[in-house]
């Protein structure tokens, strides 16, 4: 098994055996279940937004029924990162997608453990005010 | 230690449609609840070990904070919590804080503190609001480098939890290259001193080569300290 780290949270993926140490290969079901994203003839989309594949560079996106979601990934300028033995990966969030979230001024929401292990949710806590702030022990 | 104080303020308010959410950025387990069980805080206590807030929220040290309107919009960015860097008026040879110091950091706590106070009474009609525009002009953005940085950060807390420690080494390293203004990446991987500080030499050489800048940005808000940062006297 490949573990992801995405966005969401971390899952575990079967990934297709490849040659190609850039490229995570998966099933078109498992990245629309892990990602979001799904394959359509449009290219991959989440939503109203389709990511064409690359015309000329199909094979290295698209292969025998299979998506290389790193490509698309990198494609977004999402950061794309994995461990030596390829087998934890991480699919971050652009600069972009940060900065155009904050200037929408909607908080971003976020699900952390208290020191009992029971998550909160930010916005669990809407309808009040939150005065959010970080400390460390450090 | 700032627990104390927002346990005080939270005391004050909580009837009052608020609550404060304290997130400790601690990548190891056990860290934070000494300092947890002494203060005894009623509200949240969270834990990111992998400082997501800093990633979505654009942050590079302790304490900062976001001030969320009922509705969720951010009506004050990320900003420095009301702290003031006495630690740098301290006493190069005996280590000895600096009296006038250690007061305006005392008098800022609390100016922070009443102008959360004064947000939690007046809603947006308070000072201590930031319209729109005024939000955005607070707003710091990542830049690419930045993103990649808090990736790397991630994928290195993660391999150190399956006890690839060496392999996440070279993971911190890129984040700390990659963002160097990030006070949090940087102090999150120097093992405790014997204070239970993260403190070794190359913190106190960056601190010292700071000079008249700002260890991070103080907040913008009247009645705070402003000017140079202050020094051992």
């Amino acid at each position: 098994m490949t573990t992801v780290l995405t966005e969401q949270g971390p899952a575990e993926i079967e990934a297709r055996p490849t040659p190609d140490t850039d490229a995570l290969w998966l099933d078109p079901a498992e990245a629309e279940r892990v990602f979001g994203w799904a394959l359509k003839p449009e290219g991959l989309c989440r939503g109203e937004v389709c990511i064409p594949v690359p015309a000329g560079s199909e094979a290295d996106y698209v292969r025998d029924g299979a998506v290389n979601i790193a490509a698309f990934f990198r494609r977004l300028g999402k950061p794309v990162l994995a461990s030596r033995d390829r087998d934890v990966w991480l699919f971050g969030e652009s600069a972009g997608d940060r900065a155009a979230q904050l200037e929408s001024l909607e908080a971003p929401d976020f699900t952390l453990p208290d020191l009992h292990g029971k998550p909160h949710s930010l916005s669990d806590y809407r309808g009040s005010k939150v005065f959010l702030t970080t400390w460390a022990s450090w | 230690m700032d627990l104390p104080v927002w346990q005080t303020l939270y005391e004050r308010l909580k009837d009052d449609n608020f609550t404060i959410i304290a997130v400790a950025m601690d990548s190891r387990d056990g860290d934070p609840l000494p300092w947890v069980e002494q203060a005894a805080p009623t509200y949240p206590v969270l834990v990111d070990r992998d400082h997501r807030l800093a990633d979505l929220y654009n942050m590079v040290n302790v304490p900062q904070a976001v001030w969320i309107d009922e509705q969720g919009t951010i009506v004050r960015p990320a900003e420095n919590a009301g702290a003031y860097e006495a630690f740098r008026a301290r006493d190069p040879k005996t280590g000895a804080p600096s009296e006038s110091a250690t007061a305006t950091l005392k008098d800022a706590k609390q100016t922070y503190t009443e102008a959360i106070a004064d947000w939690v009474a007046k809603g947006a009609a308070s000072e201590h609001v930031f319209d729109r525009d005024q939000a955005l002009a607070h707003l710091g953005r990542p830049s690419d480098d930045t993103a990649l940085a808090h990736a790397h950060f991630r994928l290195a807390q993660h391999l150190i939890r399956l006890g690839r420690g060496e392999e996440a080494d070279a993971h911190l390293a890129e984040a700390k290259r990659l963002h160097p203004e990030s006070w949090n990446i940087l102090r999150q991987a120097i093992p405790p001193n014997d204070m239970g500080l993260a403190v070794d030499p190359d913190f106190i050489a960056r601190v010292q080569a700071l000079g008249r800048k700002h260890y991070y940005p103080p907040v913008d808000m009247k009645g705070m300290p402003s000017g140079d940062p202050p020094t051992a006297e």
